[in-house]
């Protein structure tokens, strides 16, 4: 039992911090609390300063709009946050579109879903191209593009705000992963990621593996939404350092080896 | 670029790939392209006071939707997908909750971006905020369907008014089929009119028959021809530089004109 | 999803720009309506339900279901307008909770348990428990002990019928009506000056009147229709027509009169005296002597009278409340007083003890240079500085103001009509007030002639028709005579066939007192009757308690279950006033009626039928032997052996001798009248309702309400109050009384007009009321010579000084608290809060406040406050713009909101003539909630 709960601990954990963040952001709205005011695109914290998303900034910046300062350094501490000691973890520990793509990749797993990619293939790199085209269209349409459909803030709002979740952007991301692509939204197409990807390179905190243990059993690229960047496993000892890895800690819960950890520095 | 593998492919199926993908992004990006457009359209949409003019307004917002959450009357909504308005930027509906107008302006006050400007609510000293210059929209009255314009004692609009006798005032006048009553009809005054939609959360018409139209869609402008000789502020509207300069679409200069004189010698 | 909205401002946008072009469709539309009409709408004429001003209304129905309400266009009245509220006369009808059948607070065995929960009962069920009780409390406390709360929104027929039943049938007086809290000092004021009660005046003054002056009267939200027709009257020749509006705030009342005076509460008595005063001592000119002297005396009365509260010693009231309930007993002369009522040698700083509060009613006879004499402190300076209403208003301003207000009643050329209603009427001093504006009209010679008039006006639909004419007042029967008076007694026994002897001469507990005699443990049967007392009576807190804490039965008939259902122990369910046969009385003395147009809903009766049937229930061995009245030595007499005498016998029920006698029964339905019309009392309609006798319903066999009105009608007729055959008025748009030789009297004491006034055979004029015609002899101290002489025709004109209110702002309670009404709502909100375009327009009651105010006591525009008095406090938001502009100093809160019951918070002090409450004046701080 204990062995069960510590192969998903860092799975509990990361739902916890999720839920917790959106509980924060809901009580603001309902309560008036003021731990977490705003949601995800934009949030004031403790009443004294605010985090922003770089990504919707970058947008808005493209439709030639200046914005404050104090956008500007809420978007300064995400990218120092982010990108040079957490890493891509927002989308793994933040994001709430994870659950619903984490379930997906699961179930797939399981049988559920569709074998392979049988209808579509796209690269990875398919993100980058939407977040070239989400600012090419920002600049061009005078709107922050990719805001207007992007799911993790409708469903941030609707959650946040009390629309009740509509679900119908859920729900389509939800059956694209499990029959269409695998890992599809997270992996593929969704922006917000790749602008972490693009930003993590140099980031302190990584997983580090030590190969003289690995039996490349493989199980650590079975659960990994962004398997590419195990390429070393069962090769050579080192970090995984590629900016996709979203640091959700997967990998080193299930692996029966001890041959993955998390490592600062 | 994290794939490993990139090296071993030959450029030309580099240029492939690019093609291949910017294919993909253009059969992607037309219709987001699209929605985006239609989207942002919202000619009608309402904005907190102090809300800069639409185009800057969807440029600006992040949607982070702290506004809404200051706003202590539920007024502001975040605009969902469907509504009429860019989704995640806030508006409202006076129909069904108006803006009460707050003295402090709590959603203005919040506002991480420039999106909502105390500038635009401020006293001249720019120093206290003064809700009464909020320009959200301004009421239009349907004169067809106001039970005022029929006679009927109503003017349950103009007592809702929070600017009352300034923005909604009410024009007296005799009713000639009865010959004892007056008709007391409202009438907006668009300079004062803050499109707060008191007045059209009053309205006692099925329908409401006195709206807030956004200003630019609701309100004329007249050309600098027409200047209102009995009030010297009038003049002020106009650009003094550019006074009857260049204004007339001529396609030829007099000469060339003069010149020409081919069609009127030609036959064809 | 949601392109609600852009679709409906496009489409609306469409809709204007149609309009705009004069794009309609009047050929289509015309021919649908005839059609419609053709597929069997049926059209008849109704009245108003809300206000006094008695307008016309046409409804249409189809298959028993209402499907059209409009304004009445044959209607001289409103000519085819209604205000905003009038249209939703068929629509109050059908909430959501309308009380569809009997309910009665049972315990787990459905037995009565005055803490159980409300059930559905049956109607017998209901009135066997309603019989019980009341013998109970007559076994107990005798007829003193049960009390009905009536109503200005009674039927005439309603009213009558209660009346009746209480005070032929079970003997007892308290019977008293809402309209006790807003008409009792017009009342009094028509009563001690004329002698009769009601208007001299109509409604067509407007149209004649040069200068038109409002005294506490929003007559803009109050009276829509008739600010119309003010307004019109204004517009027509703008620079001859002066129209003043005098009030403690600014409201709409100001946005087309010349002059808006803000004055103090109750300074209106100084400003009032001030006027006088300029004609007596600077311009006595203008005093029409001719007049004067043929058609008036002058007279005046005590003024140590107190406020119409219990003494301080009452073991309810709480500490907080004996600061101002002391003042019942005595006060110490303020500044002001130490002037005004120097005459009776006062000064300021002595304590004046209340010895007349008991007799505050008195007057005598004085002499024109007493008279004089009174008037002499109010100078324009002190009044001015005493009344001026608006702080920052300069004081000069003021004066020329008041100035022009007294030019505007002296100017000769002028004619003048005044208009009040709950400012005068509500007011601590409310008789004198009245009285005092006929005192300026009569020195002028200003009255009772077309334009030219002192006019009270009525808030409820039929204050005047049911409450006043009828006298369903603790101290009144029909036609202004008085229980008081053996000579009434006896005419109104011989109407009734009733023994000599029946009705009870002691005077009962106005409806202030019926909530404090249940307080006290005196009443403890009461029934609610087209009103809601415990929403609308001043101070309410302590009757919330009285009558959920103490040992009582509270009987409530209402149509929605309201806050004075909350506090019953049974609620009977009443039809609405289309759902029966009805007929109401508006300011202007129009009676008009109205047919039962559609079947009530679910199991509800009309209230005649709740009154009559209770009568079924009792003999009259059970009420007409002798009667012990606490106050009345010798109680009642035993009536009985003069009964049997009549030919009546013991066992004979108040339904058979009261309602459905020999005469009653001559009255047959059908009758043509109501051809094609339902009559539930008379037969009974397509509901199987099981009565009150377990039987199933098939009416009482006869015309009940005609019945009531022509037995009614007997009391006015040859007496001044002539009324019309009941047909005769369904055949017009209603008729102002006295009506004689088949015509209406349009200006009352006229003899050119009133045929009363003209048989007198006295001059020009002739005041005939007979009330109160023979008084003692006096100077301004009192009387000198108690030898009453009549004064036979003649008018009064009283001189009354100002004094004080008995609360005022102070430290503790630094503001003014003002009570009233909405435009958009009628009363306590039962009816027009369930109307959801009504409630959408105005959804609550708030705090209009000055906004220098608000920011002193650190709130902002729409805070959530509390606002408290030494009585209460209530919950609501900060309102700082809108329709009432306060001075500083002042707030004012509207009392249809159950939510906001502003009356825990307000005074119950009375005028101690009239016992009217003042709503208008008490003192409450504010502070953040």
């Amino acid at each position: 039992m204990m062995s069960n709960l510590s192969k998903y601990r860092y799975l509990i954990l990361r739902r916890i911090v999720q839920i917790t963040i959106l509980v924060l952001f809901w009580g603001a709205n309902r309560y008036g609390w003021k731990v977490l005011v705003g949601n995800l695109s934009t949030a004031k914290v403790l009443d004294s300063f605010y985090l922003a998303d770089p990504l919707a900034v970058l947008q808005i910046l493209a439709t030639g709009t200046i914005i404050s300062l104090d956008i500007l350094i809420g978007v300064l501490i995400i990218v120092i946050f982010y990108g040079l000691i957490t890493g891509r973890s927002f989308c793994s520990w933040v994001c709430p579109i994870n659950i619903v793509t984490d379930s997906a990749a699961w179930l797939r797993k399981k049988g559920y879903g569709e074998k392979g990619n049988k209808y579509l293939k796209l690269p990875k790199s398919m993100r980058y191209y939407v977040l070239g085209l989400a600012l090419i269209l920002s600049l061009v349409l005078g709107v922050a593009a990719y805001e207007v459909i992007n799911p993790i803030g409708i469903t941030v709002r609707e959650i946040v705000f009390g629309f009740g979740i509509s679900a119908t952007v859920l729900i389509l991301i939800f059956l694209f992963d499990l029959f269409v692509l695998k890992n599809g939204f997270c992996g593929h197409i969704c922006p917000v990621g790749g602008f972490y990807s693009l930003i993590s390179k140099f980031r302190l905190l990584k997983v580090h593996l030590e190969n003289d243990k690995c039996t490349s059993c493989m199980d650590c690229k079975t659960v990994c939404p962004e398997v590419q960047v195990l390429g070393i496993v069962g090769k050579k000892s080192g970090d995984i350092s590629q900016g996709a890895c979203t640091n959700c800690g997967r990998c080193i819960e299930v692996c029966e080896d001890d041959a993955l950890r998390f490592k600062f520095f | 670029m994290e794939n490993k593998d990139s090296s071993k492919i030959s450029r030309g199926d580099l240029l492939k790939g690019i093609v291949k993908k910017g294919g993909l992004m253009m059969l992607g990006g037309l219709p987001w392209a699209a929605y985006v457009e239609e989207n942002k359209e919202e000619e009608f949409v309402l904005r907190p006071p102090g809300a800069v003019d639409e185009k800057k307004f969807v440029e600006s917002c992040i949607k982070c939707g702290i506004c809404v959450e200051e706003c202590p009357y539920d007024t502001l909504k975040l605009a969902k997908p469907g509504d009429d308005a860019l989704t995640g930027t806030p508006f409202f509906t006076p129909r069904d909750i108006p803006c009460y107008m707050c003295t402090d302006i709590p959603c203005v006050e919040a506002c991480p971006t420039d999106s909502l400007l105390k500038d635009l609510v401020s006293d001249d000293n720019n120093d206290k905020y003064d809700i009464n210059k909020a320009e959200m929209g301004v009421a239009v009255i349907d004169r067809k369907n106001c039970l005022a314009y029929w006679g009927i004692r109503c003017d349950a609009c103009y007592r809702a008014c929070p600017l009352l006798d300034e923005a909604i005032v009410l024009n007296f006048e005799r009713n000639k089929r009865t010959g004892k009553h007056a008709m007391m009809k409202p009438e907006v005054n668009a300079d004062i009119c803050t499109g707060c939609g008191m007045c059209e959360h009053a309205c006692i018409t099925e329908k409401a028959s006195i709206f807030v139209l956004p200003r630019e869609k609701a309100l004329g402008k007249v050309n600098d021809d027409y200047i209102k000789g009995w009030d010297e502020e009038d003049e002020s509207r106009l650009d003094s530089n550019n006074i009857y300069i260049d204004k007339n679409q001529v396609e030829k200069s007099t000469l060339d004109y003069l010149n020409d004189t081919g069609s009127l010698l030609n036959d064809e | 999803m949601g392109f609600s909205r852009r679709d409906f401002i496009k489409k609306t946008a469409i809709a204007s720009a149609a309009a705009a072009i004069g794009v309609s469709v009047p050929t289509k539309l015309k021919a649908d309506s005839v059609q419609r009409a053709k597929s069997g709408w049926r059209w008849d004429k109704t009245t108003c339900r809300f206000c006094g001003t008695g307008c016309g209304i046409m409804i249409a129905t189809k298959n028993d279901k209402i499907v059209a309400i409009k304004g009445d266009v044959a209607a001289p009245v409103n000519r085819g307008l209604n205000c905003l509220k009038g249209y939703f006369n068929a629509k109050i009808m059908y909430g959501a909770d309308r009380l569809k059948k009997p309910l009665l607070r049972v315990d787990e065995d459905g037995n009565f348990s005055k803490q159980g929960k409300f059930q559905p009962v049956s109607w017998q069920r209901a009135y066997d428990e309603l019989e019980k009780q009341m013998r109970k409390t007559l076994k107990e406390l005798g007829p003193a002990g049960i009390a009905i709360f009536g109503s200005g929104q009674y039927t005439i027929f309603e009213g009558y019928a209660a009346s009746k039943l209480m005070k032929a049938g079970f003997r007892s007086n308290n019977i008293d009506p809402n309209a006790r809290h807003c008409m009792a000092s017009a009342v009094a004021g028509f009563i001690q000056t004329f002698g009769i009660d009601e208007p001299a005046g109509n409604y067509d003054d407007i149209e004649v009147a040069d200068s038109i002056i409002l005294w506490g009267a929003n007559m803009a939200e109050m009276h829509p229709i008739l600010w119309t027709r003010i307004s019109d009257r204004k517009l027509e020749n703008p620079d001859k027509v002066k129209l003043i509006n005098l009030t403690t705030f600014s409201n709409r009342s100001s946005d087309i009169s010349d002059i808006e005076i803000l004055f103090k509460p109750h300074t209106d008595l100084a400003i009032m005296n001030y006027i006088a005063r300029k004609i007596v001592y600077e311009m006595q000119d203008a005093i029409d002597w001719d007049f004067v002297k043929k058609y008036t005396v002058f007279a005046t009365g005590p003024v140590n009278t107190g406020y119409g509260m219990r003494t301080a010693n009452h073991p309810k009231f709480t500490d907080k409340e004996r600061e101002t309930v002391k003042g019942q007993s005595s006060k110490i002369v303020s500044k002001a007083e130490g002037k005004t009522l120097a005459y009776l040698g006062y000064k300021e700083g002595d304590t004046m003890e209340m010895k007349n509060a008991k007799g505050a009613g008195k007057h005598w006879q004085i002499s024109f240079e007493e008279f004089k004499k009174g008037l002499e402190p109010y100078t324009l300076d002190f009044v001015a500085n005493l009344a001026k209403g608006d702080p920052d208003e300069d004081i000069e301003t003021f004066k020329v103001k008041l100035e022009v207000l007294a030019s505007n009643y002296i100017d000769k050329a002028r004619k003048v009509t005044s208009f009040w209603t709950m400012g005068f009427n509500q007011h601590q001093r409310g008789t004198w007030v009245n009285e005092q504006i006929y005192m300026i009209h009569l020195l002028l010679g200003k009255h009772a002639q077309p334009g030219n008039g002192a006019f009270s006006l009525t808030g409820q639909p039929s204050a005047c028709g049911t409450a006043r004419e009828v006298g369903t007042f603790a101290h009144r029967l029909p036609a202004d005579l008085v229980v008081k008076n053996p000579k009434h007694r006896a005419f109104a026994e011989k109407i009734w066939k009733i023994p000599p002897g029946t009705i009870n001469p002691k005077v009962g507990s106005h409806i202030v007192k019926i909530m404090r005699d249940i307080e006290d443990g005196k009443i403890k049967f009461a029934w609610v009757q087209v009103n809601n007392p415990w929403a609308a009576t001043a101070n309410t807190n302590h009757w919330l308690k009285a009558a959920r804490q103490m040992d009582n039965f509270i009987v409530c008939s209402d149509s929605y279950p309201g806050v004075s259902a909350k506090v019953s122990d049974l609620i009977l369910p009443s039809a609405m006033m289309y759902e029966k046969w009805g007929a109401y009385g508006n300011a202007e003395r129009r009676t008009q009626h109205w047919r039962q147009q559609v079947t009530p809903v679910g199991d509800s009766m009309p209230d005649v039928y709740h009154i009559v049937e209770i009568a079924k229930r009792f003999k009259l061995r059970d009420v007409w032997g002798a009667q012990n009245i606490p106050g009345l030595e010798g109680g009642l007499p035993d009536v009985l052996p003069k009964a049997r005498e009549m030919g009546y016998k013991p066992d004979d029920t108040l339904f058979d001798v009261l309602f459905a006698n020999e005469e009653a029964k001559k009255y047959a339905w059908p009758d043509p009248v109501g051809k094609d019309f339902d009559n539930t009392e008379a037969v009974g309609d397509k509901r199987t309702i099981t009565g009150t006798m377990g039987e199933e319903w098939k009416g009482y066999g006869f015309f009940i309400q005609k019945y009531l009105w022509e037995d009614y009608r007997k009391f006015g007729v040859g007496h001044a109050h002539d009324l019309a055959p009941f047909d005769r008025y369904h055949e017009v748009r209603g008729l102002k009384w006295p009506y004689v030789d088949g015509k209406e009297t349009q200006w009352r004491f006229n003899s050119k007009y009133d045929p009363y006034a003209a048989k007198q055979n006295y001059g020009d004029f002739a005041f005939y009321g007979g009330a109160l015609k023979a008084i003692p002899q006096g100077d301004l101290k009192g009387v000198t010579d108690p030898a009453k002489k009549p004064l036979k025709n003649k008018a009064k004109i009283f001189f009354r000084p100002y004094m004080d209110p008995v609360e005022m702002p102070d430290k503790k309670y630094p503001l003014w608290l003002c009570t009233g009404r909405v435009l958009e709502h009628w009363h306590t909100g039962t009816m027009t809060m369930r109307v959801p375009e009504l409630y959408r327009a105005v959804p609550q009651a708030l705090a209009y406040m000055h906004p220098a105010d608000a920011e002193k006591y650190g709130l902002k525009q729409g805070d959530t406050i509390w606002v408290e008095s030494r009585r209460g406090r209530v919950k609501t938001h900060v309102e700082t713009r809108g329709r009432n502009r306060m001075p500083k100093g002042s707030i004012f809160i509207p009392f249809f909101d159950e939510k906001v019951l502003i009356n825990k918070v307000t005074l119950d002090a009375t005028c101690p003539i009239s016992k009217e409450t003042d709503y208008k004046k008490c003192a409450v701080k504010v502070y953040k909630a």
